[in-house]
């Protein structure tokens, strides 16, 4: 054990005696070092993106961004271990491929299986397949919900776009560019899995790379010869499908 | 529903009530009419059957006449015109009834002798169709306090839930957990510290399982539970938490539900300060006057707020215990207004309490 490389770990609990007692747990540890605490969602996403830890111990009800947006922002590329006093995450976090979910209070016990399995992790004992974004903002939505905002990041920096706010998203290659009140925001993810999170009867697949919001859609015009684009209040315009054309009228003429 | 029609047994029973009926019509119909014993039998009994039955519908006039919202001379209108209906349209039966019946050799005098009938016929149509009338107001009275019977029943096993309800919901687990959480961690870093938190988490948890029990506590009681409640809390989140208090010392005396106010301040926390970095005031007015004792309880929150399970197990509860206690006499309102959240509570400042 002693031959293993330094473990590098991020605490986020918005309580400071949380993190307070996982730092003692892991002062015993020389192999592992702790590389910052974090006391919210905008901190912990700033950290772990800036500092690239092997490891997360995560709480995941926090100001800012509750644990699982804070992790579908970061990406796949960190070991998390969830810390939470609520048990009804747990599907989830498994969900989301954690290494464990320790329940608060913590025992030193519980605490250091969940190291020990961290550990095999991350020297390639145990096998681990990096989730794709999608299937993180997926697990990040709580089931059977639509989502009501969605969190993007730009570097360090955190911005939240209430879907009421989402003009409309297009597919750009691996990403979906979200634009909201005039600004253009790029999220890892497939326009399909946003597609899916969305509620639909605010927002509409019109075309392969496009979704739009509905409230948004001032009128539809031809393009072409049999083509259409929908002009939003905007002014802006988006391309229309031959299906998307027919589901968009469908509404409009409801 | 008709309340004899559609049960058997009731059926059966009234006509059963029609025979002395029928067996005085029969009387009257020989010594008064002037008819053979024979003739007023066989004319008699059919007859009260078939009035037995008009007289069923007198039940539909009285539902759409009930005597404590109509007035008088409605009521008496509508059954006199009922009755006179009645009684006319069975005179005309009668009439056709005593014809048939003249063409068997048996009973062939009864048409002629039916003339003198016409106006006995009238009476005891109208007076049967009255007592009738009688009956169903009695149904109907003796059904309308069924039903306040149940109603009542009904509003005291809701309110008891309510109040079960509240009380099982009185410490939040999560609360208890992380608080837990947080002794344990002081217990090495400041066991000074860590022993008080003990103290402090039990003293609020003796408070509250010792209040479940009583229907009603001074509201400076509840206070005080609020107090001990914050500095468990004061503990996890240190400066986070900045509590006003705004307390009318009128107020202090009365009598108000246990567990009315901790609820609320907890949502605060849990649902306002929690999700603030730098935390945030929760500010606590309470107020008595013109006979009402009002509550409010105000925070900041972030609307921007990471969405969980839309807050207010807590707030539900408050206020259906509330509806049950104490119905429209008492105001509930919650609503966030930017960044601050605020629920306003009025209730009967009565100082005696319920007694119950």
């Amino acid at each position: 054990m002693s031959a293993q490389r330094t473990i590098r770990a991020i605490i986020v609990d918005d309580e400071e005696l949380a993190r307070q007692i996982l730092c003692e747990y892991l002062a015993a540890h020389a192999d592992i070092e702790v590389v910052a605490g974090c006391a919210n969602g905008f901190e912990a996403v700033k950290s772990i993106t800036e500092q690239k830890p092997d490891l997360v111990f995560l709480d995941i009800q926090m100001p800012k961004l509750d644990g699982f947006e804070v992790l579908e922002l970061v990406g796949p590329g960190t070991e998390v271990v969830f810390v939470t006093a609520y048990d009804n995450y747990a599907i989830r976090a498994f969900e989301v491929h954690a290494v464990d979910y320790l329940l608060k209070p913590v025992s030193a016990a519980r605490f250091e299986a969940a190291l020990e399995r961290a550990r095999e992790r991350l020297s390639g004992k145990l096998p681990h397949q990096p989730l794709p974004a999608a299937e993180l903002a997926a697990a990040a939505r709580p089931p059977s919900q639509h989502v009501e905002r969605i969190p993007v990041r730009d570097g360090t920096r955190v911005f939240i776009i209430p879907v009421a706010k989402l003009d409309y998203a297009e597919a750009q290659d691996d990403y979906v560019a979200l634009v909201s009140e005039g600004k253009k925001h790029l999220k890892q993810q497939t326009i399909s899995s946003l597609e899916a999170g969305l509620d639909p009867s605010r927002f509409m697949r019109i075309h392969r790379s496009y979704i739009v919001n509905l409230e948004r859609v001032a009128r539809l015009e031809p393009y072409g010869k049999d083509s259409h684009i929908a002009v939003l209040t905007n002014a802006a315009q988006l391309p229309v499908s031959k299906s998307g054309y027919a589901r968009l009228r469908a509404f409009l003429d409801r | 529903m008709h309340p004899i029609l559609t049960h058997h047994r009731r059926l059966a029973l009234y006509l059963l009530a029609w025979l002395p009926l029928a067996a005085l019509l029969r009387y009257l119909m020989a010594a008064v009419g002037g008819m053979s014993a024979a003739d007023s039998f066989v004319l008699a009994f059919p007859l009260c059957l078939i009035y037995a039955f008009i007289c069923l519908s007198a039940y539909y006039s009285c539902r759409a006449t009930p005597l404590d919202r109509s007035t008088i001379s409605r009521i008496v209108g509508t059954h006199a015109t009922g009755a006179l209906v009645a009684s006319g349209i069975w005179i005309i039966l009668a009439k056709f009834l005593a014809y048939s019946l003249s063409r068997t050799s048996t009973f062939s005098d009864i048409d002629s002798n039916f003339g003198p009938q016409i106006a006995l016929l009238l009476d005891t149509g109208v007076l049967f169709y009255l007592l009738s009338i009688s009956l169903y107001y009695v149904l109907m009275a003796v059904e309308a306090s069924r039903e306040a019977e149940a109603r009542a029943l009904q509003a005291s096993v809701l309110a008891r839930e309510a109040e079960l309800k509240a009380l099982k919901a009185q410490v939040n687990p999560h609360f208890l957990f992380n608080s837990l959480n947080s002794i344990s961690a002081l217990t090495s870093s400041n066991p000074a510290k860590a022993r008080e938190m003990c103290i402090l988490l039990g003293d609020f948890l003796r408070r509250t399982l010792g209040l479940g029990e009583k229907s009603a506590i001074p509201l400076e009681e509840e206070l005080s539970l609020v107090h001990s409640f914050l500095a468990v809390e004061k503990v996890r989140f240190g400066a986070r938490i900045q509590m006003e208090e705004n307390i009318d010392k009128e107020a202090m005396g009365f009598p108000i539900p246990p567990l009315l106010l901790q609820p609320l301040v907890e949502n605060a926390v849990v649902h306002g300060i929690a999700h603030l970095v730098e935390g945030g005031w929760i500010r606590l007015d309470v107020n008595a006057s013109d006979g009402l004792l009002s509550l409010v309880v105000e925070n900041l929150f972030d609307p921007d707020a990471p969405p969980r399970r839309k807050g207010g197990v807590g707030l539900a509860n408050v206020r259906q215990r509330l509806a049950a206690r104490y119905g429209n006499r008492a105001g509930f309102e919650a609503k966030a207004d930017g960044e601050r959240f605020r629920v306003a509570i009025s209730i009967p400042a009565e100082k005696e309490g319920r007694s119950s």
